[in-house]
């Protein structure tokens, strides 16, 4: 790219980028950080994990076979295989086909 | 006879094991049921942290699937670190190689995705250029400046429509993914990360201003690598995002 190309389209790219900003309401500009205010379990969950350390009479058992299948919204998505063969999701069941016979 | 680290952390992650001997509670008593109930509390509360760290995958393998994977994970990859934040780091690889999952090829770039919104959450705190600032710079000056971007800025890059399967996931009645590779762009533009899609060309330009090239360097990277580089676009969604924190130097 020759630098006149180059400043021309970075100056295009600036206006269109300001104009879009300018476009945005004045209201979501003034939004300010505001810690600690929210309630017990309602807090944002995009700190992910370690938020909480609450205890659970929850019972874990530790299942090892794959035995629900099709609950998720894995096979609501149809995607094509990728061109290295990786595969789409068909379905959440262990694959027991080309087993040795 | 004592307990030892190496033979509680065993039984910890295992619950086959038998209780490890010589745990006693504060009367001298065998104490091994107290056991039992720190097992399980153990694995149900690191559960949950991988629940709460990722709800889309949650989502896309279901509720109850899920929970197997994570009681297989766990016992994997125990924590590292005690800070939560951190827990789950190696879900992706892991996801690529859990025989239930390692069909379902979109899964670890999600998985990765929600580590970035994790990790986006997590950064340092910048604070963005005035957009007035962009537009009083000669677009001379422009190209022959390096840009900083926010410690809060991610990127991730996959073959699969990762933005879009995220999407389909959080959003009440967003269209359903088609097949087309996807590089996503996360930043805090406010409180909270946002995912964003970045069209073609966008995330070399990133990765370039990133390892300190000039915006023009920058350009010429993202022209290379694909032909129709829509420099509007990205820099529209780097100002949007207010992921700019300093031009020039």
């Amino acid at each position: 790219m020759s630098k006149t190309t180059k400043t021309l389209a970075a100056a295009g790219a600036v206006a269109t980028a300001l104009a879009a900003s300018l476009a945005v309401p004045a209201q979501a500009q003034t939004k300010e950080k505001c810690y600690g205010v929210s309630l017990a379990g309602q807090n944002d969950c995009a700190a992910g994990p370690g938020t909480t350390c609450s205890g659970t009479s929850t019972v874990d058992y530790q299942g090892n076979a794959w035995t629900l299948v099709d609950t998720g919204t894995c096979t609501e998505i149809e995607l094509p295989a990728m061109a290295d063969g990786t595969p789409r999701m068909g379905s959440l069941e262990p694959i027991e086909r080309d087993l040795p016979s | 006879m004592r307990v030892n680290q190496t033979s509680f952390r065993h039984a910890l992650l295992d619950p086959e094991a038998a209780r490890p001997d010589g745990l006693s509670d504060g009367m001298g008593r065998p104490a091994g049921r107290r056991f039992d109930v720190y097992r399980n509390n153990v694995s149900v509360s690191l559960t949950e942290a991988l629940e709460v760290g990722f709800p889309v995958i949650r989502k896309l393998v279901g509720h109850d699937n899920f929970k197997v994977l994570a009681a297989a994970y766990l016992r994997r990859h125990p924590p590292h670190s005690p800070l939560m934040m951190h827990f789950g780091a190696e879900l992706p690889s892991f996801l690529a190689d859990f025989e239930p999952t390692r069909q379902t090829g979109y899964l670890p770039d999600i998985a990765r995705l929600e580590l970035a919104i994790r990790e986006s959450y997590h950064a340092a705190d910048a604070d963005p250029i005035n957009p007035a600032e962009l537009e009083a710079l000669p677009p001379e000056a422009l190209i022959g400046s390096r840009v900083q971007l926010a410690p809060a800025l991610r990127q991730v890059r996959s073959p699969w429509p990762i933005f879009s399967i995220w999407r389909f996931n959080v959003e009440e009645g967003a269209k359903s993914p088609e097949m087309a590779a996807e590089d996503v762009l996360i930043a805090r533009p406010d409180m909270d990360p946002v995912p964003g899609l970045l069209p073609s060309g966008g995330a070399e330009f990133i990765n370039a201003l990133l390892t300190g090239a000039t915006f023009g360097d920058a350009m010429d990277k993202a022209s290379e690598a694909s032909w129709d580089f829509d420099l509007p676009v990205v820099l529209t969604l780097l100002v949007e995002m207010k992921t700019i924190v300093e031009i020039g130097g």
